[in-house]
């Protein structure tokens, strides 16, 4: 008499339990979405507060290269004001393209190139364009399964309506290393 | 195919051989119990054995593995480029920053352990740090790191564990038998002489099979970490530099063990000892010249 009652029960239950396990899923990769985002920040961050240290040391050296500093200390100062994704991506590449002209006069100043507090910011610059990078690509990735969960059934149906919608990625303009195909069995 | 359901069917591969490998040690173990006549039990023993020493090395396996290599904790301002390489892809990877350790070895090396990515151990040696650029040591943290992220440092402990189990159950049983451990009746004793005979031809063959599967694992486990780290660090030229320079060291790490060889990024074992033959004979790591090429194909 009460098989078919339990077992549509059962059925009920096992629906209840999928759904739930997917808006899970998709709870926890956003929040780990922000995550990422924060340390993209943090990053960003890290590298701005590099900046006035590592003009201030060049300057000693070579004070004429007035446009390149103007340049740097603009870029630095549009990367802070910076608020959305886009303004960020956008600010971040103008200043990564300045710092390269800052480093590439500081090669024609061999004393420069000599100086120890100089080298200790050039290390720690380039490490944290690493930081950067990297970040950027945990938040892209993270991005990429994200969207690709959200495209896929069953989701499709239900996640206009709980508030998951497609995320942007954080774009590079240029000089993004590009995700390696593997081929390999 | 993609690098995901690359990483996926390779975990799941790794999965069948441990498991087929559990089923095999108690099998053995029960065949040597009842070839010696004593029932079961020496199954019993041999799964509350190997649970026990699990339960050690899954907790203090990294510590036992770093105090047999003599490491120290790295520091930023000493080991710059590995302190902020492992702190890079770390983030790329998603996961907290592994501890770092440094051999003083001038021999070129590097090994991870550590039971999951919140306990994970990155080690070193000097030779391999003075000795690498920067996006060559990039490859190498990176194919270290992919060991903790595809949990391959938890698999190998507990496969060490196995194998050195089945190791321990072979040599009793061989000793059992100088002994005269054996207490067979007179009834069946057509039965005992036959599980006799199988129980030898397991005794020998088991440590051989062992080390077999424990490499199985470990070959599959360098290509998997090779093609994780190209996706890491999206530069897979600076992994293959990296295995050229390390093809080109010929010195031997001193740290290194039979237990722990298959830790290490490439062999330890290289030149002209009874070591490198005996590596040679069951590797633990794939040619590099084979790796190098896959890499460059990428």
């Amino acid at each position: 008499m009460w098989t078919p009652l339990w077992i549509v029960l059962g059925l009920v239950l096992l629906v209840v339990f999928y759904f739930w396990s997917l808006y899970n899923g998709l709870v926890s990769l956003k929040t780990s979405i922000e995550e990422a985002w924060s340390q993209i920040d943090v990053q960003l961050k890290r590298r701005a507060d590099l900046i006035p240290n590592l003009v201030e040391t060049i300057k000693g050296y070579a004070k004429h290269e007035k446009t390149v500093f103007s340049d740097v200390t603009k870029a630095r100062s549009a990367m802070m004001g910076a608020r959305s994704m886009e303004s960020k991506a956008a600010a971040s590449d103008m200043l990564t393209a300045a710092l390269g002209k800052l480093i590439a006069i500081a090669e024609a100043y061999p004393q420069l190139k000599a100086n120890e507090n100089f080298v200790q910011l050039q290390k720690e610059l380039s490490d944290t364009e690493d930081k950067v990078a990297y970040s950027r690509q945990y938040y892209n990735n993270l991005i990429r399964d994200y969207n690709e969960k959200i495209r896929t059934f069953p989701n499709t149906f239900f996640n206009e309506s709980l508030g998951f919608k497609e995320k942007e990625y954080f774009q590079a303009l240029k000089g993004e290393r590009k995700s390696v195909k593997v081929n390999f069995s | 195919m993609s690098i995901h359901s690359q990483i996926q069917g390779n975990i799941t591969k790794t999965y069948i051989i441990m498991s087929a490998f559990v089923v095999f040690v108690v099998l053995v173990a029960y065949v040597l119990g009842v070839s010696l006549g004593y029932g079961t039990s020496f199954m019993w023993i041999a799964v509350l054995f190997s649970v026990v020493s699990s339960f050690v090395s899954y907790y203090w396996g990294d510590k036992m593995v770093l105090a047999m290599s003599g490491a120290k904790p790295a520091n930023r301002k000493q080991n710059f480029d590995f302190y902020t390489v492992a702190e890079n892809l770390a983030i790329a990877a998603g996961l907290p920053k592994p501890k770092l350790y440094v051999i003083d070895d001038t021999a070129m090396n590097a090994f991870a352990t550590g039971r999951d990515p919140a306990h994970a151990v990155i080690c070193a040696t000097t030779g391999i740090l003075v000795k690498l650029e920067r996006r060559e040591l990039e490859g190498v943290i990176a194919h270290e790191l992919s060991h903790i992220k595809n949990f391959d440092t938890r698999l190998m402990a507990v496969v060490a564990v196995l194998v050195g189990t089945v190791a321990f159950l072979a040599d009793m049983f061989m000793r059992s038998l100088w002994w005269g451990g054996r207490r067979d009746r007179d009834e069946d004793r057509g039965v005992g002489q036959i599980m006799l005979v199988v129980g030898i031809a397991l005794a020998i063959i088991t440590p051989i099979v062992a080390t077999l599967i424990q490499l199985a694992v470990s070959r599959r486990r360098e290509f998997l970490a090779d093609a994780s780290a190209a996706d890491l660090t999206r530069y897979p030229e600076g992994l293959a530099r990296a295995l050229e320079k390390l093809t080109g060291d010929r010195e031997v790490l001193e740290a290194a063990t039979n237990a722990t060889a298959h830790l290490y990024v490439v062999n330890p074992f290289k030149g002209k000892q009874f070591a490198a033959w005996f590596s040679g004979l069951f590797n633990t790591h794939p040619p590099i010249a084979e790796r190098i090429k896959i890499l460059r194909a990428i």
